[in-house]
């Protein structure tokens, strides 16, 4: 398995993710495999292709520096489950 | 004990003065009401598309070419992952591998000597939004108008030994931003901050100790104190036989105490990759050029003038060009009065104290440059005395008032009719007798007392020279 289950043990902390016994089994089979996967790429010959900064043949997509409206509060804390003096709350994050 | 050496590497985020974000056209005008300043892109709705602000490259471009970095021909963007309330898409685009200015270095100069402090690296990121404790609920709060403000992030070489040269760096870097109009650099804004990376190691020792990292200070005074604790700090714990770990300080500035916060291991993975909604930034020589082109005169290039076309001593260079508030202010002023030692002699001196009495910038003041220069005219012109015109200059700091219109309703003009002023000399010559003989037996400090009397009687509005003039004609008589 080129994924342990250690390795997903530490994504799933980084990610805040609380993960079953059962579902650590399957995440470890099914990310190895995916792992896997994208390491068959690494048999093709590359020599003299130049890294890949973007998948499209793009640069330079800019914008102006001229405001525009910004949307109504309301509507950005459409989402949120709980909110408080026009912000969204969330449980104490104090270290 | 053992002799230690310090080592010290500072990362600053300025953030950027353009008028909106760096991937939407959110304003980014400081103070507004929570969560007015968004849209669904840069609070990390699925499915938007950030485009990137050409001022940004712009200014960052503007920054490494003034800290004599190497700009990057070819450039990208990267997600940096980590999971906070204050990043509302759990990533932050930022630069990591591939930043747009590289490898260059700021001259400081620590009280008298220069020193060059190499710079690693400038690259672009979004600022992240502000969390607010609410005390009554104990929830936190967030407001995500910061999220995306753009930033430029300088990272320094470990170049820095003691907390005067990280002052000196910082003051320095903010000068330089401030002339590039690239930052406002109002740091008890948080828009110029950094964080300190400190370490020790005994002094001949190759390898450098475990360094701590202290995010966010937004004060020299908190920069300042908080190396001075945390040197203290580490070299104490080496001394005491324990070790240093790697982990973040949390500085309480109203306290001046610095608190460990043992982080986990896995706290810094921040698992970066190419940042696949935006293109890579190629940037041309003539860009660069055009950039290069358009850069204002910097500090160092200014004092060189101000020594050459005013005549002024590099002393007062310095310290006239160390702000571009202050320079502005006083070519100004000189270009109104033309009078170059005497502007910076008010700017340097009585001025500059005020100003740091009330703990404002020169351009924050109520003196105008025109008030300034009216002053300085009226004692070039004679109209009053310098003694005076300290006086004025008072009044003029605390209300903003003309010094012309001072002049006139308190009738301060000075006293230069010889007339007037020997009616005065006689007077005070006649009322001390004792004085007069003790400057007849050799005692030359009794004309100083009899001058103080004659000032006194006008209020300090005789013309000095002219009492000098006639007290000792009278005497010698
Ligand atoms: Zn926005």
């Amino acid at each position: 398995m080129s994924v342990s289950k250690e390795d997903v043990k530490h994504i799933a902390n980084l990610s805040k993710l609380n993960l079953t016994d059962e579902e650590l089994d399957k995440y470890t089979t099914d990310l190895s495999n995916i792992v896997d996967f994208a390491n068959e790429l690494s048999n093709i010959n590359v020599d003299g292709v130049k890294p890949t900064a973007h998948i499209l043949d793009i640069k330079n997509v800019f914008r102006k520096d001229e405001v525009d409206a910004s949307y109504d509060r309301e509507e950005i804390l459409k989402n949120a489950p709980s909110k408080d003096a026009g912000c969204i709350s969330v449980p104490k994050v104090v270290e | 004990m053992k002799d230690y050496e310090v080592i010290i590497g500072l990362e600053v985020h300025a953030e950027l003065s353009t008028n909106t974000k760096i991937y939407c056209n959110c304003s980014t005008s400081f103070g507004a009401d929570p969560n007015t300043h968004c849209c669904p892109i840069c609070t990390g709705m699925p499915g938007t598309l950030p485009v990137l602000n050409e001022k940004v490259v712009e200014y960052a471009v503007k920054a490494g070419l003034a800290t004599n970095c190497e700009i990057s021909r070819f450039s990208k963007q990267d997600r940096k992952n980590y999971f906070y309330p204050d990043l509302p898409k759990a990533y932050q685009i930022s630069q990591y591998d591939l930043p747009l200015c590289l490898g260059g270095h700021l001259d400081i100069n620590v009280n008298g000597n220069k020193k060059t402090i190499g710079i690693t690296r400038i690259h672009i990121e979004e600022d992240a939004g502000k969390l607010i404790h609410d005390a009554y609920t104990g929830d936190t709060l967030v407001d995500m108008n910061r999220c995306a403000v753009p930033l430029i992030e300088i990272v320094s070489e470990p170049d820095i030994r003691n907390a005067d040269e990280a002052v000196a760096y910082m003051q320095t870097l903010k000068s330089i931003l401030e002339y590039l109009e690239v930052c406002d650099c109002k740091m008890q804004e948080g828009s110029l901050r950094c964080d300190v990376n400190l370490s020790v190691r005994p002094v001949g020792q190759k390898e450098f100790g475990t360094r701590t990292e202290t995010k966010n200070l937004n004060s020299f005074r908190a920069i300042h104190n908080l190396i001075e604790f945390e040197t203290k700090r580490q070299i104490e714990v080496l001394e005491n036989g324990g070790v240093i770990h790697q982990e973040t300080i949390r500085w309480d500035d109203a306290k001046g105490i610095g608190y460990a916060m043992r982080s986990k291991e896995d706290a810094q993975d921040y698992r970066y990759f190419p940042e696949p909604d935006l293109a890579p930034i190629v940037l041309s020589d003539e860009y660069i050029n055009d950039m290069k082109n358009s850069l204002p005169e910097m500090p160092h290039l200014k004092k060189e003038r101000y020594i050459k076309e005013f005549g002024l001593p590099e002393y007062d260079a310095e310290i006239l060009t160390a702000s571009k508030y202050t320079a502005n202010f006083f070519e100004k002023t000189n270009a109104i009065c033309n009078n170059p030692k005497a502007v910076s002699n008010w700017i340097m001196g009585d001025f500059a104290k005020m100003l740091n009495e009330k703990e404002l910038e020169i351009n924050e003041s109520k003196v105008t440059e025109e008030n300034l220069a009216c002053l300085i005219s009226l004692i070039d012109k004679g109209t009053i005395s310098s003694k005076i015109a300290k006086q004025i200059f008072e009044e003029m700091f605390e209300t903003g008032e003309n010094a012309k219109d001072i002049v006139e309703k308190k009738g301060l003009v000075q006293i230069s009719d010889e007339g007037a002023i020997k009616e005065i000399v006689q007077r005070v010559v006649e009322a001390n007798p004792q004085s007069v003989a003790d400057y007849k037996a050799g005692k030359d400090r009794a004309i100083g007392f009899m001058v103080g009397q004659i000032m006194k009687e006008t209020k300090g509005k005789a013309n000095p020279q002219i009492v000098n003039k006639l007290l000792l004609e009278i005497i010698n008589k």
